[in-house]
């Protein structure tokens, strides 16, 4: 669907209008990134990072797609043949460097972009398919960056395999026999690095498939914006091209320019010293951490160390190790639900005074809290503040968000898009 | 029903993480965590500036070379160097005939086989072949050296935390332990008389767990004579090795920050036209 008053695409020529009869794909394209798609006119710098997202993905894609070329999956040869892109194949460095730093843009745009959709209420009806569609592909990002951080074959590669395939052996009965299964064997070695190097092609693709969905579904009630009014009428909006191609351009310039240089004058800033020590499952690292867009669930995972059970009976319900594995998966797993938990009509943060009180008080501090504690040893201050910071993370969504919904009186919308921005109220319609 | 399921189990978690944080606290005041010797007397690496540093920075082809002499001579006893190839030398300023010379003058020759009899041999080294390494296999390497693996340090660099500077300061790092203190004053064998160093082991503050197997490499000035004249003393052979084995670890990082400086210009220009192109089609339109 479109607003009604959304520019049609008029094929110029025999060549377009026999095309268009046929196979109107210029025609989708017009619609959904061109002059056919209205947007609203006040979007902000947030509203970029979509776009850039699925820059970040064409870029792990390119680079992958030649890597792929020359990586060579094997126990023996993974981590030599990483090297030899590093050295001997034609600006291998940089498909090398590109690719590693790439899978750590494209998560700090996504979490911009997630951090957008949380403040601006982007989750909300009638939105909530996005979001779902949005989590999932989160979700696919997180299996793809794991399973490529482990084919280079270093000691990080191989121990963060071996901690995260452990999960699932905290899984009652099934779970050491489930494990083996995921990795084909007792612990990593030939026959998971194989299937991870497959699963890590293949998932790019699956989550391009998602994308498109996340985008159809976007197209259906149309972009939201930074006052979380919907759009009333032709003033509201303007097409998508020009306007927010040219905005997005601009973006997209300052966005390859932290990009370029990360990835150029350093490009192991984001990495850990043990991944360039070739995997030895007889030498376990002092610290296993994983790579930092993990860290907050890392550190919800190690933050839970006591057994769930009946006191003073000895009786262990669900023991510390299983509950902090349900928990991380819970922290990700709860965002699904988060369009029916937060209930108030108000979209935006701007016009939400407790709301944005406990975004930028509570949940914000909590998951810098945890980035921050994910990577640090085990010490009792790291436990004590990311135990804290875990404790508000699922306060915040599955008790106070509810609450402050019901109890939160938002403060006084504006009447339109336009009179935000322009600061004049339109003249009474006709 | 959404809400409330959400409600119990995130008072759950949060409970949960609660008891663990009173458990943490309590167990925390009833076994206090024992102070260790490596919280108290690992060092930090020693200040120490290199050529390539920075964006702009470039190797010091002299400086290579001194390196590659101080790794051919006294490193490559024990530690192999087995990504980088003789050829690759071309880029340390030799010629290709210097390079043919230094594959075939190695002091280890290359594994082969007899082409008579199919019998294991080796054979001087060539430009296309990898460094040879100094010991067979693992357990010849831990056979010679009182069960220690000496790394291999093609890439040893990039794989320690401090990259250069801690090769720099782990080479200049042994001490008497007898005696040392650390900046704080604090006599290490006063503070954990049970962590003198065993034998077999050497004490370097610099090293992970002080204790380190290789013994100082670096025992006096002018143990390497440089082609170059300069005076090979322990501080320049040490800064010169760590130079060069950032060369071995990432032997395209001149390439990398040129082309990194023309992304960026290209970049700016870039960024800069679109911004203006945004300001022009937004024009007339307040946002």
């Amino acid at each position: 669907m479109s607003f009604p008053w959304a520019q049609e695409y008029k094929p110029q020529g025999t060549v377009a209008k026999w095309v268009d009869e046929r196979l109107p794909l210029p025609r989708l394209v017009y619609n959904a990134v061109g002059a056919g798609y209205p947007v609203p006119r006040n979007l902000n710098y947030f509203w970029n990072f979509g776009v850039l997202a699925g820059v970040a993905l064409v870029i792990q894609i390119v680079t992958g797609i030649v890597l792929a070329m020359h990586y060579y999956a094997s126990v023996d040869g993974a981590f030599n043949s990483v090297e030899h892109i590093m050295r001997d194949v034609n600006a291998g460095w940089f498909l090398r460097y590109a690719h590693m730093n790439g899978a750590s843009f494209f998560f700090i745009v996504v979490y911009i972009h997630i951090f957008r959709g949380l403040f601006y209420g982007s989750y909300k009806a009638p939105r909530e398919m996005i979001w779902l569609l949005g989590v999932t592909i989160f979700l696919l990002m997180m299996a793809t960056a794991f399973m490529g951080y482990v084919l280079p074959w270093g000691q990080m590669s191989f121990w963060g395999a071996q901690v995260i395939t452990g999960f699932f052996s905290a899984i009652p009965l099934v779970g050491e026999p489930l494990r083996q299964l995921l990795l084909g064997g007792f612990a990593p070695d030939q026959a998971a690095l194989n299937r991870f190097f497959s699963l890590h092609y293949l998932m790019p693709f699956v989550i391009a498939g998602v994308i498109i969905l996340h985008v159809w579904a976007l197209h259906i009630p149309g972009s939201s914006n930074p006052t979380g009014v919907s759009v009333k009428g032709e003033q509201d909006t303007v097409p998508f091209h020009p306007y927010y191609t040219a905005k997005d351009g601009f973006g997209l310039g300052i966005f390859l320019i932290f990009f370029v240089a990360v990835t150029f004058f350093a490009p192991n800033m984001l990495g850990h010293p043990d991944n360039y020590i070739p995997a030895n499952p007889l030498s376990t690292p002092a610290h296993i951490v994983p790579e930092w867009y993990f860290l907050p669930f890392y550190a919800i995972l190690k933050a839970f160390t006591v057994d769930f059970g009946i006191p003073f009976t000895g009786i262990i319900i669900i023991p510390a190790k299983l509950m902090g594995v349900l928990a991380m998966f819970g922290s990700i797993l709860l965002l699904f639900f988060l369009p029916w938990l937060d209930t108030s009509p108000v979209r935006s943060g701007h016009y939400r005074p407790l709301f944005r009180k406990f975004f930028w008080y509570g949940l914000i501090p909590s998951l810098v809290v945890l980035t921050y504690c994910g990577g640090k040893p085990p010490y009792t201050q790291w436990v004590v503040l990311s135990q804290i910071a875990a404790a508000y993370y699922f306060a915040h969504f599955l008790i106070i968000l509810p609450i402050v919904s019901r109890i939160e009186r938002p403060l006084a919308l504006p009447n339109s898009i336009t009179e935000a921005v322009t600061g004049k109220p339109l003249p009474a319609a006709a | 029903m959404v809400r409330l399921v959400a409600f119990l189990v995130g008072l759950f978690f949060s409970g949960m993480l609660l008891l663990g944080l009173g458990d943490t606290i309590v167990s925390a005041i009833k076994e206090p965590a024992l102070p260790t010797v490596e919280a108290g007397f690992h060092e930090e690496t020693l200040p120490v500036t290199f050529a390539h540093d920075g964006p702009l920075g470039k190797f010091d082809r002299g400086q290579l070379q001194r390196g590659l002499k101080v790794y051919s001579e006294v490193c490559s006893a024990c530690h192999s160097l087995k990504l980088v190839a003789f050829r690759d030398f071309a880029a340390l300023g030799y010629s290709e005939d210097q390079v043919k010379a230094l594959a075939k003058g190695w002091k280890t020759e290359v594994p082969s086989i007899n082409p008579e009899t199919g019998e294991p041999a080796t054979r001087p080294g060539i430009p296309a072949d990898k460094i040879p390494s100094p010991f067979a296999n693992e357990t010849a390497a831990r056979a010679a050296n009182n069960n220690a693996l000496p790394p291999d340090l093609s890439l040893i660099t990039k794989a320690r935390e401090g990259g250069p500077a801690y090769v720099y300061s782990l080479l200049l790092g042994y001490r008497d332990q007898a005696g040392y203190k650390n900046e704080e004053g604090k006599e290490l064998l006063k503070e954990f008389p049970d962590a003198a160093t065993p034998p077999g082991l050497h004490f370097n503050p610099w090293f992970a767990n002080l204790n380190i197997a290789m013994a100082p490499p670096l025992a006096a000035d002018d143990q390497v004579t440089y082609d170059d004249g300069t005076k090979a003393t322990k501080q320049q052979m040490a800064k010169d090795v760590a130079a060069f084995l950032t060369w071995t670890a990432e032997p395209k990082m001149e390439n990398r920050k040129s082309a990194g400086w023309a992304a960026l210009g290209f970049l700016l220009i870039f960024t800069l036209l679109a911004f203006m192109s945004y300001r022009t089609i937004w024009a007339d339109k307040k946002h």
